[in-house]
């Protein structure tokens, strides 16, 4: 991507990522109190990574079945509470196992 | 007493290093899998790294990096940035309650900036006030992590096989699973937000028409629907100890 596109977009997305941090993190002292906007800021962060995960995990490697199978190991390791690093790392190794297998049998 | 103090604050740097250190590693994979994302995607490895740098947020830049390569509005782009952000300000708030007074408005400035979920959990999970060199030590080290990380997988991304490229792809959407999977476990009423937001995003993917809508907007739209749904629509005050 050529260079002045790139910052135009970079200074957009750091800039908004920026300010919705720093501009409470300096001005606000006093926690919210209001039940219902802290449950909408409660779900917000989940609502939005299960958004982005699916249905898009499932074309993030080089074939659905090996995402499928990324995915429940991803899913069985994060309900034993598993740590971040556990569940990416062995999610990784499930999709590169399965893809080693299909390529042996000549499926992928 | 200078002697005490500067010990002290060295000591507080260290612990905020060791308390880093396992957020490093578990970021260095991840993001090593978005560096490799976006260089296929068609940026340079050094763009890469600028967005790591100036944005360290893992479904922030995904997004981001999207609209970026399919050349999208930047109004999609600052809007798509607010929504999937603004739990940050919650954050934000959240732990500004937690620092010592020796984090003046100055520090703030920087310190705010790096505001991750990780960092968030471990700085607000402290039994004290964290100071500056807990603050510089936990967060330097993450930041340091999630950088590195990218920029290796910027680099290495072409030299790597593809059947391990292929595998790292998933990290960070593994990453993902890992934060709102245990979550929904412990709260039935988040474990339904999670199963709305996903039938929605299903939905903006592969219903004819509904899904001429931009990925970005689909991600947004799903998620404030879904929260929305569990605020009004699910009973409340089940747990008092969510952030």
């Amino acid at each position: 991507m050529d260079f002045k596109t790139f910052m135009i977009y970079l200074v957009v997305m750091a800039g908004v990522t920026y300010l919705i941090r720093v501009v409470p993190f300096v001005l606000f002292r006093n926690e919210l109190k209001n039940e219902r906007v802290k449950m909408f800021f409660n779900y917000v962060p989940y609502a939005v990574l299960a958004a982005m995960t699916i249905p898009s995990i499932f074309s993030a490697t080089q074939s659905i079945i090996s995402a499928a199978i990324g995915t429940g190991v991803a899913i069985i390791l994060g309900l034993c509470r598993r740590s971040l690093l556990t569940v990416a790392l062995f999610s990784c190794i499930a999709v590169f196992v399965t893809e080693y297998v299909m390529n042996y049998m000549g499926l992928l | 007493m200078g002697n005490v103090r500067r010990n002290t604050a060295l000591m507080q740097l260290m612990y905020g290093i060791k308390d880093g250190i396992p957020i490093a590693l578990g970021y260095l994979s991840v993001s090593f899998s978005f560096g490799i994302i976006a260089v296929e995607g068609g940026l340079t490895w050094y763009q890469a790294t600028m967005i790591s740098v100036f944005n360290t947020t893992s479904a922030g830049q995904v997004a981001g990096l999207s609209i970026m390569l399919l050349h999208g509005p930047l109004i999609e782009m600052a809007v798509t940035q607010f929504v999937i952000n603004l739990r940050y300000s919650l954050m934000a708030i959240s732990l500004s309650q937690n620092v010592n007074k020796g984090v003046k408005p100055i520090y703030r400035f920087l310190f705010g900036a790096m505001i991750t979920d990780e960092v968030f959990a471990v700085a607000v999970s402290k039994a004290y006030k964290v100071g500056r060199g807990y603050l510089l030590g936990l967060q330097g080290t993450a930041f340091l992590g999630w950088s590195l990380g990218t920029f290796l997988g910027a680099i290495l991304g072409g030299v790597l096989p593809a059947s391990v490229t292929s595998a790292l792809g998933l990290a960070i959407y593994g990453m993902f699973i890992a934060i709102f999977v245990p979550r929904s476990r412990d709260d039935r009423r988040v474990a339904i937000v999670v199963v709305v937001a996903i039938i929605l995003s299903c939905i903006f993917k592969y219903v004819p028409y509904v899904n001429r809508i931009s990925s970005g907007f689909a991600v947004i739209i799903s998620a404030v629907l879904a929260a929305l749904f569990g605020t009004f629509l699910l009973p409340g005050n089940e747990n008092k100890e969510a952030a």
